[in-house]
């Protein structure tokens, strides 16, 4: 079996990158998808929102997806359902089994990765207390809740402010539940701000930022959860518990991308984000091995996974027409100062035919403050900032007649703040 | 009328099962839990240890030693996994080599096989991740490490092959000595027996106390244990146990069978033989104490945390003997470690002392000693794999991601004799949330293909205990009734 | 006098505003804390007539999964969200249906309806 180009995930990553490359003409496209249906995450995320960026309207998660499959469908691209790939190799051979076909080994031109990402864990943050049920995470709760149609718990508390926590304790008080709280380890939400007033000041729900839960009580079923404040350097702080009775714990403590087909590949990760380095075209350490979305660093909008997945697209096609150029002097991006990473961490000028993207996160709240993009010493552009914060992503665009003027080897972009 | 109750579905009763399944006698293994193995069994270091530890002319020397000898047979037999990979015990200062040659010593009166103090610079070029702090080594080759529950698992599903009952969620709650035997009241049921073995763990005092006068207290002791990554599993090769103090064997690290990382056991002494909590305190004593043998570990590759609870008592000495005034009811006992090592070697002694006393039994001609393979889809080539899935799609279809289970996996485990009923039995036969996500993608599919195989509604579906619930029922439901 | 505190979402800035209302003949609000006029638009209509997109889902036969994901077609009044929902527990629907497609029309006499967002 032959394609010129093989995604691997059809959720809103990999729908996107492979009706690009379609675009961009290339025709022997496969999608494989692990899930029964595509669109990924989206379709359990039935809460508006999407699509501001990339539609100018607001839809909700499934109806994002839609858009997208039936883009697919019209096109006649390729899909395999109930599909999982076991392995990729440096030849660029994926090897996948479904329940029709079996064991498949398909030679691919070009491979783009979009496998998403997971959550984070209880056991990973090592929650002590008894393994009662009743403890979720709440990606896994919102499929039970959204597309199943089954209730996860009626009195809740929620750990962990991000984005899916804050959308779960809605969700979960439209259906009847009660959330006693969403509890978070740091000084300042990881969610966006408008889903904390939506979500939780709407419903009353209290948002506890510097505390952490302690125990989790409950032989069967969970009937306790122990939360307690945290010091500076989030220990918990003796004597600060308190304790709310709920048969239910949501955690929503961070996504972690989904790299053990890209590990096994032998593609090189950046331990920050969690996902392959790549470069301006989103290509992997494997020449051809293109990567976009949440499995090269966890997104906080959709519209942004878009973006980088039709530029992963684009150049995945550009690759197979032999289009893509190998630079041999490769700049690398450099993250200083409050920035904690850049995606891409390489940037070959020489395929650069509009903009080069950078996008990255800053390592805490900040505000009046300027995003500055180096070349060595010399300042070649600034951003100012009202505000930053490590939940929200920032895109800094730079045409490509700016880059042609780079004297040093590194970008680099460091955050300054601004005298009040 | 049975024949032979044993009460205790751990790795000990159900070993003693199948050794009684070789007689033509009818025997019932009953548990309060709702699965096999689900007390000590389930939570515990996983070590077969080579046998330096007990002292000699303990029952603890005799079988761990017996007992490691036996692994490798019955093992194969059941299609359990088992790695004889050696073990260490290391020092890191002078006076803890004198402990070494003690050790060692001991080890080669109880019958230890090759055992060898090595040197610094040995155990560095065999284990290149160790702390540069460690000087010398106690080797023990014959050392290995095993799936706990696979092994009780397998043992119970082999005996059952071979006649033998297993009645679940069923405490005993009375034991009445009658004219034949006993009347053991175990949840719902009463069952009369000629003969019991009492194989209840952290409750094995209080089986005996309903008989018996009181001669022994179990003690229960909490380990705490944290399992890393399998991205981490090669970091040592053998397992690595410190220099003992008083407090016991201390923390060890090991890699486990199926290639992830083990650390632990905390020790604490606690009252009660359910507190099965993890703690801050533990888990962050167990990385200190980590630290000091494996200073560059990845601790932040921890998938999760567990406590195992140990049935101690204070002589210290496995307890396998028929009770003094209660001719056939068989105490084995006060089994902690070396307890998973010794299980196979116990379990022919107790049934020894049983046939002693009964006068012995006929022998199961039709006795299988071997238990059907189970079906490991990611391990097996390209070809069997294109095989498997002709000949049933199901293995087509992969549940957990992150161990790559399939579908037809999960349906056979839940199909067998003393198959999996819950989300924690499909993980304990078939490892199916657990690895790195921990059941988040595929907890849902589990759940929906154990409603179908044992044809119940998805609601029904608990973690581990009948009471461990995980829906509480459907969305929408406050007026029309549900689909 | 009364005041109220309120976080602007015009924009990620989230800045902190505080609402006055003031009973003068007719009621009027004074707004400060925000950095933008967004900022006292949004507060203002917060306060008059402070309105959200319900999402939910209904239940549905005959799909491949037993629920609808569905929206308002507009924001509702928030005091109507419990009420919508209660009104959501009594709907099923049967696949086929098409992204889009009414589910219910005048949700609760108000001049919005409740849409498919899935075709299933």
């Amino acid at each position: 079996m032959n394609y010129d180009i093989v995604v691997i995930g059809g959720g809103p990553a990999g729908l996107a990158a492979a009706i690009e490359a379609k675009e961009n003409g290339v025709d022997n496209i496969l999608v494989i998808e692990r899930d029964r249906e595509l669109g990924g995450i989206l379709q359990q995320c039935i809460h508006n929102g999407f699509g501001l960026h990339v539609f100018k309207e607001e839809l909700t998660g499934p109806e994002y997806a839609e858009r997208f499959i039936e883009k697919l469908k019209e096109q006649g691209i390729e899909f395999k359902l109930d599909t999982m790939v076991l392995d990729i190799n440096q030849e660029k051979v994926v090897t996948a089994v479904n329940t029709v076909d079996g064991l498949l080994h398909i030679n691919a031109g070009a491979v783009v990765l979009a496998m998403g990402c997971r959550e984070r864990t209880r056991g990973a943050i090592n929650i002590p207390g008894t393994r009662a049920s009743g403890v979720f995470s709440a990606g896994t709760a919102q499929r039970f809740v959204n597309m199943e149609g089954y209730m996860v718990g009626k009195e809740v508390v929620i750990l962990g402010s991000g984005d899916i926590g804050l959308i779960m304790a809605r969700r979960m008080t439209l259906e009847g539940a009660k959330v006693h709280a969403v509890v978070e380890l740091m000084p300042f939400s990881g969610g966006l701000t408008r889903n904390i007033v939506q979500c939780l000041d709407d419903y009353n729900i209290p948002l506890l930022l510097s505390h952490t839960v302690v125990d989790v009580k409950g032989k069967d079923r969970v009937e306790e959860v122990v939360i307690a404040k945290v010091d500076d350097r989030r220990r918990p702080i003796p004597g600060t518990e308190q304790t709310f009775s709920c048969d239910t714990l949501l955690l929503s403590v961070g996504l972690i991308p989904e790299n053990e087909l890209s590990k096994s590949a032998g593609i090189k990760l950046d331990p920050i984000t969690g996902g392959p380095v790549v470069n301006e075209s989103m290509e992997t350490s494997i020449e051809g091995v293109f990567a976009c979305g949440n499995v090269v660093h966890v997104h906080d909008l959709v519209d942004w996974v878009t973006e980088e997945s039709r530029r992963a697209g684009k150049y995945a096609a550009r690759f197979v027409q032999k289009q893509l150029v190998v630079s041999k002097k490769p700049m690398e991006t450099k993250g200083e100062n409050g920035v904690r990473y850049i995606v891409p961490h390489k940037v070959q000028i020489e395929n650069i035919t509009d903009k080069l993207t950078l996008m990255l996160r800053v390592d805490n709240v900040y505000h009046n403050a300027k995003l500055v993009i180096k070349d060595g010493d010399k300042v070649i552009k600034s951003v100012k900032k009202r505000h930053l914060a490590p939940g929200e992503m920032e895109t800094i665009n730079l045409p490509a007649k700016d880059l042609a003027n780079f004297e040093g080897n590194d970008i680099i972009v460091s955050l300054q703040l601004e005298e009040e | 009328m049975y024949d032979v109750t044993i009460i205790g579905a751990g790795v000990v009763g159900c070993a003693i099962a199948r050794e009684l399944a070789k007689f033509n006698i009818k025997t019932i293994i009953v548990d309060k839990e709702n699965d096999v193995a689900n007390g000590t069994t389930k939570a515990n270091s996983a070590i077969v240890h080579a046998g330096y530890d007990a002292l000699p002319g303990t029952l603890k020397a005799s079988t761990n030693v017996l007992g490691n000898a036996l692994y490798e047979d019955l093992c194969k037999e059941l299609d359990v996994p088992f790695k004889r990979i050696g073990s260490f015990v290391v020092a890191t200062e002078e006076s803890d080599i004198e402990v070494l040659k003690e050790l060692k010593e001991q080890g080669e009166i109880n019958g230890v096989p090759n055992l060898e103090i090595i040197s610094k610079e040995e155990v560095r070029k065999m284990e290149p991740n160790l702390s540069e702090d460690i000087i010398a080594a106690l080797y023990a080759p014959t050392a290995g490490i095993v799936g706990p529950w696979e092994l009780a698992i397998a043992l119970a599903e082999n005996a059952a092959e071979n006649g033998v009952e297993i009645l679940l969620n069923s405490p005993v709650t009375s034991i009445n000595k009658v004219d034949s035997g006993y009347v053991v009241v175990a949840g719902e049921k009463e069952i009369s027996t000629r003969y019991i073995m009492n194989c209840a763990g952290l409750f094995a005092d209080k089986i005996n106390d309903m008989v018996n006068e009181p001669f022994f207290e179990i003690l229960p002791n909490r380990g705490e244990y944290n399992l890393f990554d399998k991205s981490v599993g090669d970091f040592v090769n053998t397992v690595v146990f410190q220099t003992p103090s008083k407090d016991g064997k201390g923390v060890v690290v090991l890699p486990t069978v199926h290639g992830n990382f083990l650390i632990g056991p905390t020790a604490e002494k606690v009252e009660d033989p359910n507190d099965l909590k993890t703690t801050m305190n533990g888990l962050n004593f167990l990385r200190e104490k980590a630290h000091k043998v494996i200073p560059g570990f990845p601790f932040n590759a921890v998938i999760t945390s567990f406590t195992g609870l140990r049935a101690k008592v204070k002589h210290g000495d496995f307890i396998i003997e028929e009770s003094k005034n209660s001719k056939g009811f068989i105490n084995v006992a006060a089994i902690d470690s070396p307890g998973l090592t010794a299980a196979p070697a116990i379990a022919k002694m107790a049934v020894e002392i049983l046939c002693k006393s009964s006068g012995g039994f006929e022998t199961n001609e039709s006795f299988n000693p071997n238990r059907k393979p189970s079906i490991h889809f990611i391990d097996l080539s390209d070809n069997e794999k294109a095989e498997l899935i002709k000949k049933d799609p199901r293995f087509g279809r992969i549940i957990c991601r992150c161990e790559n289970i399939t579908e037809g996996e999960i349906v056979d485990i839940v199909n067998r004799k003393a198959g999996a009923t819950n989300l924690d039995a499909v993980k304990r036969r078939a490892r199916a949330g657990g690895g790195r996500c921990q059941g988040g993608f595929c907890g849902p599919r589990v759940m929906e293909i154990l409603a179908k195989e044992l044809q119940t509604d998805i609601t029904s579906i608990v973690k581990d205990s009948k009471g461990s619930y995980i829906l509480t029922g459907s969305t929408k439901s406050s007026s029309v009734e549900v689909n | 006098m009364m005041k109220q505190d309120m976080v602007c979402i015009a924009c990620p800035m989230g800045c902190k505003m505080e609402v006055s209302t003031i009973e003068n003949g007719k009621t009027s609000y004074n707004v400060s804390g925000n950095k933008c006029p967004r900022g006292e638009q949004y507060a203002v209509k917060e306060m008059t007539n402070p309105t959200r997109m319900i999402t939910s889902t209904v239940r549905l036969k005959n799909g491949h999964l037993a629920r609808l994901p569905v929206r308002t077609s507009d924001a509702i009044p928030k005091d109507k969200i419990f009420d919508c929902m209660k009104t959501l527990d009594e709907v099923q629907v049967s696949s086929p249906v098409k992204a889009g497609e009414v589910i219910i029309e005048k949700l609760m006499g108000l001049d919005i309806n409740i849409i498919a967002t899935r075709s299933m």
